[in-house]
């Protein structure tokens, strides 16, 4: 099987659907030349050219608008907007626009549309390059979310993006774009909203997206050693969101941890306790817990920055607790 | 740019001036419709513009598109919505173009290139310039027009979209609708230049300044812009002269105008502008013209009449259309 890196598999998706669609196009900042801030797009401009892979000024909102007015106009683009933590510059064109446009317009326009976007912490990037955005675009009906966290998901989950209808944003964590994996050969495109159960296990649900998945995974092999079985639910998709999953799955465990790398307020974990609270109250046996940064911003210093984010430690020890209860 | 202010034959003038009467007399119904609670919310009406609107889409070719704003009746009729999908989108009806979803700041219908009609002020710019990208990408020769007011000329939207229309030479012109007024606020106390259009050499593009009571003059600038963008020579920024007769919105009377404004403004009628012209041209006369008139105000009456016994959407309505495919 051969192997594939996170950054390959969103070079490799990009390429594969250019090839396969001559209305998919590609823009962002530095994306076409250069190959991308992140060195993620290379060779993409060399085989599409300069009419389809396009540099583009360093304009979020006309970046994003102008991909809305393409997407409505039958073409399929891609925009990228380099890290997550520029997406609020370009928040009237998702929020009012691009949400809003086929809903207010009675169905008139479908919004084939992907923008891609660089996000999380971990890699000392600083207060202003570090953020998760998912939850800044859960609340805008009219937009899917996926937050990829493997090689083969980042493909399959981008080629689906891509031919879905419906404008999604992919979420790239970049401190898994050096995580390399054996790939099937034909990695399907994969359709959005299911989750995946990465661990089974009967004590614990930890359900977690990206870095945090890993992290809960990382933790379930140390709370293996102590007898605690833990199921990590990798989330995938936020919107829609697969909550079948995670409903069966707290049927079988009857505890619940959720793990965010972003502030507590208004997360999508709140989204998963009320499910849980909502439907599946009769099967908990212990108060559920939420795992993220609390109520704080994510800090340069390493000290700091690994105190804020989720570990695999901290993961843990909230499997523990519920555990114990 | 070259242009030269040609007269319109006959059938074009008569059918721009029916145009520009279907819009006057439609806004004189819409504030009535407010004051009998039959719509909600807010309205922007556009009387005094109605040249902008008519010399706009009489610029553009089958296949063409447009972005505009919540002050976007005229530009809908202009652009072929109906009077009754008008109507009975005011009221938020079924039959209305956006299905009574939209209302009156978003008249929307694609079919007659219509692309949308924005209440976030600037930012049908970026879109149109898509629109553009697309036509440019694919290399199907269509043109986009983006209207705006002159207070979208200060929001960032603005900037980034002409800037990257030019970079990329895409077939959009940009239309600025100058009123005068930014809501409540005249433009020089909001604006550092007198003239919208000299804001086009910050893009390295055309800018022209027009007379926006004139239709046949505004029809031979747009369109002058708007082949210059078909032929592949990038974007231009047109700016429209214009006032509008009512205030800003519909709870505004505009007691922040000057004395003998509205007034002088009047004496140029863009829809008496027209007229005179045709008459002094033999194409009409003073009782002809008021047939047209009385012609018009049924018309709409009956329009409006239609609408108000149109039924409401089902209420399902209210969960469809936030995805594509059933999602
Ligand atoms: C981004 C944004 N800011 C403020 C408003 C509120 N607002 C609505 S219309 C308007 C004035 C716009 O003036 P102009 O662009 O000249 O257009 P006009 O109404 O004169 O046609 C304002 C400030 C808005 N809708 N959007
Ligand atoms: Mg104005």
């Amino acid at each position: 099987m051969p192997e594939m890196t996170y950054r390959e598999a969103v070079q490799k998706a990009l390429a594969d659907e250019l090839r396969s669609d001559d209305n998919v196009i590609f823009f962002g900042e530095d994306v076409a030349k250069a190959g991308g801030a992140f060195k993620v797009t290379p060779g993409l401009y060399d085989e599409f050219g300069g009419n389809r892979v396009r540099d583009t000024p360093i304009a979020e909102q006309a970046i994003i608008g102008a991909a809305l007015g393409a997407a409505i106009t039958g073409l399929r683009p891609v925009a990228e907007l380099m890290f997550a933590d520029f997406i609020p510059v370009a928040m009237d064109q998702i929020v009012n626009q691009i949400a809003k446009y086929r809903y207010m317009s009675g169905g008139q326009f479908t919004i084939p549309l992907t923008i891609r976007a660089a996000q999380g912490g971990g890699a000392g990037f600083g207060t202003q390059h570090s953020a998760c955005a998912e939850a800044w675009l859960m609340q805008h009906p009219g937009i899917m979310v996926v937050s990829p966290s493997t090689p083969t998901d980042m493909y399959g989950l981008l080629r689906g993006a891509i031919r879905e209808d419906n404008p999604v944003f992919v979420l790239e964590h970049k401190m898994l774009y050096n995580m390399k994996e054996d790939v099937a050969d034909n990695i399907q495109p994969m359709r959005l909203g299911e989750a995946q159960i990465r661990r089974e296990g009967g004590d614990v649900t930890v359900v977690a997206t990206q870095l945090m998945m890993h992290r809960a995974l990382e933790a379930a092999e140390t709370l293996a050693d102590e007898g605690i079985d833990v199921e990590v639910i990798d989330l995938r998709s936020m919107v829609p969101m697969d909550t079948e999953t995670v409903l069966t799955s707290i049927k079988k465990t009857s505890r619940l941890v959720v793990v965010e790398e972003a502030p507590h307020a208004a997360g999508w974990g709140g989204d998963i306790v009320s499910l849980a609270a909502n439907e599946g109250l009769y099967w908990l046996d212990a108060p559920v817990i939420r795992v993220n940064m609390g109520h704080t911003l994510v800090a340069y210093s390493p000290p700091l920055e690994d105190e804020i984010i989720p570990n695999a430690n901290r993961i843990a020890q909230a499997v523990r607790n519920v555990v114990q209860r | 740019m070259d242009i030269t202010v040609k007269a319109l034959d006959e059938q074009t003038r008569m059918d721009m001036l029916q145009r520009m009467l279907d819009i006057r007399y439609s806004e004189e119904q819409i504030q009535g419709l407010f004051l009998a609670n039959l719509v909600r919310g807010t309205t922007h009406l556009c009387d005094g513009q109605e040249a902008c609107s008519v010399g706009v889409a009489w610029a553009l070719k089958p296949g063409d598109m447009m972005t505009c704003t919540y002050r976007g009746h005229g530009h809908a009729l202009a652009m072929g919505i109906s009077i009754k999908t008008l109507m009975a989108e005011m009221m938020g009806k079924a039959s209305g173009c956006c299905g009574g979803k939209g209302g009156s700041m978003h008249m929307t219908d694609a079919s007659v290139g219509l692309l949308g009609a924005n209440a976030i002020v600037g930012a049908g710019l970026p879109i149109a310039v898509g629109a553009a990208l697309t036509s440019q990408v694919k290399g199907s020769h269509h043109v986009t027009v983006a209207l705006f007011g002159d207070g979208a000329v200060n929001i960032g939207a603005f900037h980034e979209a002409l800037n990257m229309a030019a970079v990329w030479k895409l077939p959009v012109v940009f239309i600025c609708e100058n009123n005068l007024y930014g809501e409540y606020s005249p433009l020089h106390t909001t604006t550092a230049v007198e003239n919208i259009a000299d804001r086009a050499c910050a893009y390295n593009i055309p800018g022209l300044i027009v007379d926006g009571q004139d239709v046949e003059v505004v029809h031979a600038h747009v369109s002058a812009a708007v082949e210059r963008a078909r032929a592949g020579d990038g974007p231009s920024l047109v700016e429209l002269k214009t006032y509008r007769y009512r205030g800003h919105s519909r709870t505004d009377t505009g007691p922040y105008r000057p004395e003998g404004e509205l007034e002088a403004w009047l004496q140029r009628d863009p829809i008496h502008i027209l007229r005179d012209r045709m008459i002094e041209d033999g194409q009409l006369d003073a009782v002809e013209f008021e047939e047209l008139q009385q012609a018009t105000e049924r018309k709409v009456a009956e329009a409006l009449e239609w609408a108000k016994n149109e039924p409401f959407p089902l209420l399902e309505a209210a969960y469809q259309d936030v995805y594509a495919g059933g999602r």
